[in-house]
């Protein structure tokens, strides 16, 4: 056999063994997921969560979601524009998977800012301002108490609804829970209890419609 | 003449054989961190600085074959296989935990390193450097 040939076969060998192992791993994988997610359906939703859009749609989406997290931010409108395109069929459920530092510290305010009607607007204004309070290296949560001064809001009422014990124990809880699933990264999506098979606005979109098929 | 162009030597398949090694533990450790989603932890990352570039290398050393390949990359693999018989000693507990340098971040000595509940990695990358070190010092000038 000439050298460039046993070269050229070996490349295409290891490409084409690469890829197979690839794929069967991935596919068992998302299978096991998709098995852990089914076991695990209680963990999806609780009473505390927050939701948004048509209670009676019948496409949820669970988010396990951080307010400081560049991806979640980026997924926030895109989530939006989803349940605007298909209006009432989808609802949304926010869980919390406050991974960064200080990340507790601003899901408190936005559960505080709940309790005052406003989550979503201070959810929106978060991630809108998350360069300024959330640099990975020196997070500052604290920054976004001059965030929401500027845009008058009752700062007094969050700052002290924020101390209400029960909004670590809805921490403790979405972070129980997304352990239960696998939630290991944020945001990490559930679309009617299934898994996305793997990251990206395509394959969450695909879920999403296939649900909305399969149900409408 | 052409009798000799086509002929394969004995160096031209020991630096092959080598790269083939390097190749396949590069492929290797890279299903490890980009299909099963293993965080590589320090003493990996250093494994792996020194294996890649042992791909490319070799590679084309074999086209036409360079002998003087071994000169370069004989200490890349030595300096590797330093990194893993370091590894090596500290995942199978000869050199105690509070001493190793990766306590923080990825640990380099839990139980994630076995594949298949029986095989370490560092184990794998040990046996990869220790054969591409005899392949090129086999190799004749």
């Amino acid at each position: 056999m000439k050298k460039n040939n046993l070269v050229i076969m070996a490349v295409v060998l290891l490409v084409a063994a690469f890829a197979s192992a690839a794929f069967l791993y991935t596919s068992q994988q998302n299978k096991s997921q998709e098995n852990h997610a089914k076991d695990n359906a209680d963990a999806l939703i609780k009473p505390h969560s927050f939701r948004m859009g048509n209670p009676a749609a019948k496409v949820t989406i669970v988010e396990f979601m951080d307010p400081a997290c560049e991806t979640c931010k980026h997924f926030h409108p895109f989530v939006k524009e989803l349940m605007r395109k298909n209006a009432g069929k989808i609802n949304l459920v926010i869980r919390y998977a406050p991974f960064h530092k200080g990340s507790d510290y601003m899901v408190k305010m936005l559960e505080a800012a709940r309790k005052q009607h406003k989550f979503r607007q201070v959810l929106d204004l978060m991630f809108e301002t998350q360069s300024v309070w959330a640099s990975h290296h020196n997070p500052r949560p604290e920054a976004f108490w001059d965030i929401l001064e500027h845009k008058s809001y009752d700062i007094a009422r969050i700052k002290k609804d924020m101390q209400n014990p029960a909004l670590q124990k809805i921490i403790d809880q979405d972070l129980a829970d997304g352990a239960r699933l696998g939630a290991t990264k944020t945001p990490t999506f559930f679309v009617n209890g299934k898994p996305m098979p793997s990251f990206g606005y395509d394959q969450l979109r695909e879920l999403v419609n296939d649900e909305i098929a399969a149900n409408y | 003449m052409n009798h000799k162009t086509q002929a394969i030597d004995t160096n031209w398949l020991l630096i092959f054989s080598c790269w083939l090694i390097a190749t396949i533990s590069t492929l290797g450790s890279l299903f490890f961190s980009e299909v099963m989603e293993l965080v590589p932890c320090i003493l990996c990352w250093y494994q792996r600085i020194f294996m890649f570039p042992l791909v490319i290398i070799l590679l084309v050393a074999l086209f036409p074959l360079d002998k003087n390949v071994v000169r370069y990359a004989l200490p890349i693999t030595a300096i590797g296989l330093l990194f893993t018989v370091y590894h090596c000693l500290l995942f199978f507990g000869f050199i105690p935990e509070n001493l190793q340098p990766c306590s923080q971040g990825v640990s380099c000595a839990d139980d994630s390193m076995v594949l298949f509940g029986f095989l370490p990695i560092p184990l794998l990358s040990l046996v990869s450097y220790m054969i591409m070190i005899t392949l090129l010092l086999k190799t004749r000038k």
